[in-house]
């Protein structure tokens, strides 16, 4: 049987038969097995999906007699009472029906006419169909047409439009997957009550716009990607893929035409001159899996890999099953085991081997970059290649600094430091500042970021070198000499003045450093790091922080300050409270020897051309530390790159196709180390069933051009009906990943080819198909269930209501982060660890590492989750997501009680409902009756956009109202429950009630259905 | 086309997709929970035969035991130890994941005794299985065809060596639904020091309904991920919510008329009947003194013991498909991993509980409708391998050993018979695909109608392969 509507439609078995509706499916089921394309199996030589073969003489009979099916074979062996040659055979545990039997009599009496598969048969023009004129009321565009003619034939209505709020609801869900706030409900209500069409035009165009809709439709697409994080098998070690996330989550914001977003991914790396963008699209078939277990044979997982490519891009895109063609030419669909592997020859050429392979380099956000910021864009370009020049000159920069140290280390009298006196003291804050009767400085307490300046009287030598040091003093937190807590401080920046004028400064040392921390920062103007002198991994051995310490300064040319006198300023701008405490300032007119530790003057002292890679490697990086003007270069493409959203680099797995291809053959029963040498070696091609390849290149660039031609039946079919069946949780064909002969027919032929058409002729726009589809009327009608409907219709084939979903796994995550107010809108980037239950690796074989985010990556969309193959984030497999081994084109929609535990208990979703209670209790005020049932109201909009009934009201105010008294009881439980952040007018155990308000209201049916 | 079966199944799901199948949905439909012909209900899977078994606990011995430190006594292999292996060990293009030509021939360092009235032979590592002899069936010819781990745990389970396709637990459940109103109808438990390789995959209901997936309990913390109330929520008030979220979900079934919300509003009962019944399930500590001591188990510990008393706990429960993973088996001679002391000591973590299982089935009656399976993904190789100067072998596939009781095998019985070196099975050869399909066979299942239809083709757990051993079966 072809459905319960089709099977309606053929009611009367005499009526004219439709081969691929009524006749092929019976074939396909109970024959084709052994009487269809599979010549392995074929029995008595006879098959029956072939015309010429089923009518051809045999000995003066014939299987199928057009006409007259009395005379026919096939009839005479299905109506036998003799088991022994009675058709199908028992032992195939198949049989035909009474009906079955009748339609196929019938049909060979009609003829026997055959036609090609559907699926297989060029997209046809259609015209929508002319409904009754009473009809054309409800009909929004042509989608409505088809639909209604044939509940019209059905004598059946649609349902009425929904509710403004249901499908304001539903087409945030499905568009974007967030819940509309209640002030857009408002809005939208207002609007869609004064102009319904515009209002639904307008709001669906605006999620369109909004960078959200790439998300929620990227992830239906990485689904069938199977993307994740992890390599899978045994090891599943961490993968980087998120760029490729990235460029789908872009491609779909950007509407990019649905042809060259299949082009790319396939084949992006056989573009001329491939952009960036283009080669990280090609990481859809580096999804897959790569064996790292100890002792494994790389050309196997390899062969894994590339018949997982072709398996994939037959699902994605022709809606075929390939995979049986691996071992055998498949039994039902016209696909020989040849033509499988004259597919996987085009797949057959990568470098990679069960390998990371090629990749490229990827910085965090870069995919993302839509132009807007394009002065940004320039000047970091002009900042990148100023770090470029500089660094080709390098070489000279660091020779000239190694000159001076040798200068100043050699041959030369010990400096004479005198110490200067100081003669105005002042603090930007609160600071006292006191001269101490050697001359030094104590700070007192001041602002949490203090400025010091200090001037000195004129002292009578020229000044070659200043030096700063910072001194304990017993005043100070751990006897200092800085005021933080540990006696630290963090100096941003020092200045000189000579005569009120700022003195460049030529190089700065110290005797010691807190790593990270060097004290060439005080001298590079940025405000954003400074010196520090805590003890760290690195620091020397035996030095020690709460010590004198002291930073010298060095001028290009020696200042006379005998007559003009000398300004300090110290700056600290980078930890609250990390001021110095206590310091002192002298002068001299030599240049300090160096402080450099002893291995590095060593290595110095070494010539050129004896240093060892290692004395250079110290060298190397002691100069970077005191290179200025590098590190001031640097710091300004990273803060151009920060300003851009750009953030760490990484390398993405792509395809790149080896210069010299492998040779391909059939595999026999699909073991790799059997190639069938008889059939010989394969050329790359598509199966015969379908249109050829035009031209004699044979690449996978081809195949890409190939699998979007217009001439190709199935691409575009194949893909609204999966945009279709998002929308309505079915198909127009049902059986979504199989277009073959064992699928189902679809129930709308005509909507479906009309669809493809459209599609093709907006230029392969997806975002035009989903406009058409939400503003069908077919779309917008209301779920609830009718009763004459289900029972003329009881699986809603015809689509006379809208049907009720439960949303996707990650939706539903998301759209209780929504509800929260917690949500972080933060789009792309690397993968995010949000708390998990205790427990789940207690079954892998490694612990992963899962160090659960704080800050906003707690908080972000589920699809930016990462994702463990060995052991997926719970929540997610509970909720039915693929574990991503392979394509998933589909996903079921399981209802279990493993799914009520995780939203009643889960700890993310528990501080979700933290986040609503926060969130009810800021914006609905007050603890009377009638605030509690105003901030009911405003729950309801917040998680269902709609107000209570009565009912519901007062049966959520009766369960708060107990809550409180529950936890007023016992005050830690009530604590533990409570919002971190509630105002303070509330008492602990009425805070408390409102998040168990807030949970039970996101575990209700209600929450997590697209109505 | 089955568009119509498929419809039917699917209503089926949707109607009792609560983890149960349909015999968890007689007991829910019979308020007093007195059995129910299940034949009365529309099972979507009815069995093809009477069935001689209703449930499996699977100890799977994770990394591939040794059958030749375990099972099978080679003297010839004693004899020529040390000497380099035959090349055509070596036909094969590749067949072993580590070791190469030349490798060295290592003779077992055990003593092997005969047990019971069959007098089975088996090694001086297990003498508590010695004791339950009788009792099993040992199959001594198995094969398997992949030699990496995950690959061949995955074949193990499901029949294929790539993830993505239903568990054998998963595919039974389907089958046979699950007993259960407070559990799972496949539960998964974990000793040793690491969990398997492959993880999930290993017990993934594919392309099953999840409602069939096995579903991991741990033996110390929280049995299941999130099955205690958060913190702060007493019971009354874990019940106070429960009856507030089954109102709501009421108001809400009457305005819509959507029976996907009444599977929604029982899927919710029973999680608060999985909530409030699970500690009294994992609290073994309730055992009388005499079984905590046959088993060895102690409570409080995570233990292969305490998971074969839970196993057995599980099953009186109702629940259908128990699996035990106990790592680490791979003994290619490393510390902690080798057919020397580490051996030993795994040995010992096993032997008492596994036979401690059978027995104390055997008493209940149990044992007679459960099948009790042992065995590793794959065995080991007459050849040495020495890592670190300690003692051991690489992955095998073309000989190992497992064991099977009740249910319907045949007791106190060796099947299949090895070389000299046990490096190829000489007779009576058992593949993971006629493994696979004995067990459906004796849980009333033919093996070649057990279905799913998924992206156009039937799948099955044996996909196009397997023969039913007869020669095991009583």
């Amino acid at each position: 049987m072809t459905g319960v509507v089709s099977a309606q439609d053929v009611g009367d078995v005499s009526s004219n038969l439709r081969f691929n509706q009524d006749i092929r499916p019976i074939l396909a089921d109970k024959c084709f097995q052994c009487h269809g394309p599979d010549a392995a199996a074929r029995q008595a030589e006879l098959r029956l999906d072939d015309r010429k073969d089923a009518t051809a003489d045999r000995d003066g009979n014939a299987a199928i007699v057009a006409g007259q099916a009395s005379l026919s074979g096939v009839m005479a062996r299905i109506l036998t009472h003799d088991p022994d040659t009675k058709m199908p055979p028992a032992a195939t545990g198949k049989s035909l029906s009474e009906r079955e039997i009748a339609l196929l009599q019938a049909w060979i009496d009609q003829g026997a006419a055959y036609q090609e598969h559907w699926s297989f048969l060029p997209i046809t023009d259609v015209v929508p169909p002319v409904l009754k004129p009473q009809w054309n009321r409800y009909v929004r565009n042509p989608i409505d047409q088809f639909i209604f003619e044939r509940l019209q034939v059905a004598n059946l209505s649609p349902s009425v439009a929904a509710d403004a709020h249901t499908l304001l609801r539903r087409m945030s869900l499905d568009l974007v997957g967030f819940l509309p706030a209640p002030e857009v409900v408002d809005s939208f209500t207002t609007q869609y009550e004064m102009h319904a069409e515009n209002a639904v035009e307008r709001f669906a165009q605006d999620l369109l716009n909004s960078p959200h809709h790439g998300e929620r439709w990227g992830r239906y697409w990485l689904d069938q990607a199977r993307y994740a994080d992890s390599h899978g098998y045994t090891i599943d070690g961490d993968r980087v893929m998120w760029p490729y996330r990235d460029w789908v989550i872009r491609a779909i914001n950007d509407d990019m035409p649905f042809d060259r977003f299949t082009i790319e991914q396939l084949a992006g790396d056989l573009l001329r001159d491939p952009s960036k963008l283009q080669l990280v699209a090609t990481g859809f078939h580096r999804n897959t899996l790569i064996n790292q277990e100890g002792g494994t044979d790389n050309e196997q997982f390899r062969n894994e890999e590339v018949v997982d490519r072709v398996n994939t891009t037959g699902a994605v895109w022709l809606g075929l099953t390939l995979g049986c063609a691996q071992c055998h030419s498949h039994k039902f669909d016209p696909i020989s085991q040849k033509e499988f592997y004259q597919l996987f020859a085009f797949f057959n050429h990568t470098v990679d081997v069960n390998n990371v392979g090629p990749t490229v380099e990827v910085r965090e956000g870069e995919l993302l970059q839509d132009g807007r910021d394009a002065d940004l864009q320039a000047k970091l370009a002009a900042a990148l290649s100023a770090v470029a020049d500089l660094e080709m000159a390098k070489s000279q920069r660091q020779a000239e600094w190694e000159r001076t140290i040798h200068g100043a280390g050699k041959n030369q009298p010990a400096t004479v430091w005198k110490t200067l006196v100081p003669c105005r003291l002042r603090a930007a804050g609160s600071a006292e500042l006191r001269t101490l009767e050697d001359q030094s400085i104590l700070a007192g307490q001041g602002a949490p970021m203090e400025t010091y300046t200090v001037t000195f009287t004129p002292t009578d030598i020229p000044v070659a070198a200043l030096r700063l040091r910072v001194l304990p003093h017993e005043s100070l937190p751990k006897n200092g000499p800085g005021r933080a807590s540990n006696g630290n401080f963090v100096l941003s920046r020092l200045e000189v003045l000579s005569g009120g004028k700022a003195v460049p400064i030529s190089y700065v040392q110290s005797d010691h450093a807190q790593p990270g921390h060097p004290v060439t920062n005080i001298i590079n103007g940025s405000p954003k790091n400074g010196w520090a002198i805590n003890i760290g991994k690195g620091s020397r051995a035996g030095v020690k922080m709460n010590a004198s310490h002291e930073a010298h300064l060095v001028f290009p040319e020696p200042l006379a300050s005998n007559t003009e006198p000398l300004t300090i300023v110290l700056r600290h701008e980078v930890n609250a409270n990390y001021n110095v405490g206590h310091f002192a300032v002298d002068v001299s007119s030599t240049v300090p020897a160096s402080v450099l530790h002893e291995e590095l003057l060593a290595a110095l002292s070494v010539p050129a051309e004896n240093q060892t890679a290692e004395h250079k490697k110290l060298i190397a990086a002691e100069f970077a530390a005191v290179d200025v003007q590098q590190q001031l270069a640097e710091s300004r493409v990273i803060e151009l790159r920060k300003k851009l959203g750009l953030g760490v680099s990484v390398k993405s797995m792509i395809m790149r196709e080896l210069d010299k291809p492998r040779e391909t053959y059939i595999h026999i029963r699909g073991d790799f180390l059997r190639q069938d040498k008889e059939t010989g070696l394969l050329q790359p091609d598509v199966p015969a069933v379908l249109p050829s390849l035009s031209g004699n290149s044979r690449s996978r660039l081809d195949l890409a051009r190939w699998i979007v031609s217009k001439e190709n039946p199935l691409t575009a079919r194949v893909t609204v009906n999966r945009v279709w069946m998002r929308y309505f949780g079915r198909g127009l064909v049902e059986t979504e990943n199989d277009f073959g002969t064992q699928g189902s027919h679809p129930t709308h032929p005509e909507l479906l080819d009309w669809l493809a058409n459209e599609f093709m002729a907006s230029g392969w726009s997806m975002k035009h198909l989903h406009k058409l589809i939400v503003t069908s009327a077919t779309y917008r009608q209301a779920s609830i269930r009718r009763p004459e409907l289900d029972a003329a219709d009881p699986r809603n084939l015809l689509l006379g209501r809208q049907n009720r979903l439960r949303v996707d796994a990650e939706i539903i995550r998301d759209i209780g982060l929504s509800a929260s107010g917690l949500l972080s809108p933060k789009i792309g980037g690397p993968s995010v660890r949000p708390p998990q239950p205790e427990g789940v690796y207690a079954f892998t074989q490694t612990k992963k590492s899962w160090t659960t985010d704080a800050g906003d990556n707690r908080f972000r969309r589920a699809l930016y989750i990462h994702f463990y193959r060995s052991a997926p984030y719970p929540m997610l497999t509970t909720f039915d997501a693929p574990d991503f081994q392979s394509v998933c084109t589909g996903r079921p929609r399981s209802n279990t009680p493993l799914q009520s535990l995780t939203m009643a208990n889960d700890k993310a979703f528990f501080e979700m409902a933290q986040g609503l209670s926060a969130r009810l209790l800021h914006v609905v005020g007050g603890t009377g009756r009638a605030d509690s049932e105003n901030r009911i109201r405003e729950a309801f909009r917040i998680c269902y956009s709609r107000v209570p009934t009565a009912v519901e009201s007062e049966l959520v105010l009766e369960f708060q109202q107990h809550q409180v008294s529950r936890f007023r009881t016992d005050p830690q439980s009530a604590m533990d429950v409570a919002p971190r952040d509630y105002p303070d007018s509330y008492s602990v155990d009425v805070a408390a009630s409102w998040t168990a308000v807030a949970r039970a209201l996101m575990n209700a049916d209600e929450f997590v259905t697209r109505e | 086309m089955n568009i119509e079966r498929d419809h039917t199944r699917r209503h089926f799901f949707r109607d009792c997709s609560v983890g149960v199948g349909a015999m968890a949905l007689a007991n829910l439909l019979a308020e007093d929970g007195a059995a129910i012909n299940a034949s009365n209900i529309a099972a979507p899977q009815q069995c093809h035969f009477p069935a001689k078994a209703k449930r499996v606990i699977y100890l799977f011995m994770a990394g591939g035991p040794s059958q030749l430190e375990l099972f099978e006594q080679k003297p010839q292999l004693q004899k020529m130890s040390g000497e380099v292996a035959p090349d055509s060990f070596f036909d094969k293009e590749k067949s072993f994941a580590f070791i190469k030509k030349g490798a060295t021939l290592l003779g077992a360092e055990r003593r092997f005794w005969r047990h019971g009235q069959c007098g089975m032979e088996v090694s001086e590592l297990l003498p508590h299985l010695g004791t339950v002899a009788d009792d099993i069936c040992m199959v001594r010819g198995m094969v398997t065809d992949v030699f990496n781990h995950g690959p061949a745990k995955l074949f193990m389970n499901s029949g294929f060596q790539t993830p993505g396709r239903p568990s054998m637990g998963a595919w039974v459940t389907y089958g046979l639904g699950s007993e259960s109103r407070n559990q799972p109808g496949f539960v998964v438990l974990q000793s040793g020091p690491r969990g398997p390789r492959a993880g999930n995959a290993l017990w993934a209901s594919g392309f099953l309904p999840t409602t069939f997936q096995g579903v991991p309990f741990r033996g110390t913390g929280d049995a299941i991920l999130n099955l205690n109330s958060p913190a702060g929520f007493s019971s009354d008030q874990q019940r106070d919510f429960f009856d507030l979220v089954g109102n709501l979900n009421q108001q809400r079934l009457d305005l819509t008329g959507d029976p996907e919300i009444a599977t929604r509003m029982r899927a919710y009962e029973m999680a608060y009947r999985m909530q409030t019944s699970a500690p009294e399930l994992m609290d073994i500590q309730s055992e009388p003194r005499h079984i905590l001591d046959l088993y060895g188990a102690e409570p409080g510990n995570n233990s292969y013991a305490n998971n074969c008393l839970l196993a057995r706990r599980l099953i009186e429960r109702g629940v259908r498909f128990v699996q035990l993973y106990h790592t680490d088996w791979d003994d290619h001679g490393n510390p902690g991993q080798n057919i020397g002391s580490a051996l030993d000591k795994r040995c010992g973590e096993v032997d008492r509980p596994s036979a401690a299982l059978i027995k104390d089935l055997k008493q209940r009656g149990l044992l007679e409708d459960t099948i009790v399976i042992w065995g590793g993904e794959f065995g080991r190789t007459p050849m040495g391998e020495v890592r670190k100067s300690l003692p051991g072998r690489d992955h095998h596939i073309d000989a190992f050993t497992m064991w099977v009781a009740g249910g319907g095998f045949k007791p106190g019985y060796s099947y299949g018979r090895t070389d000299d070196f046990g490096f190829g099975v000489v007779d009576e050869k058992v593949h993971v695909h006629d493994f696979h399909a004995t067990l459906l066979n004796q849980l009333g299942f033919d093996h070649e109608q057990l279905t799913f239809r998924f992206q156009g083709r039937e799948y099955r757990l044996t996909d196009v392969h397997g023969r039913v051993v007869d020669e095991i079966l009583t």
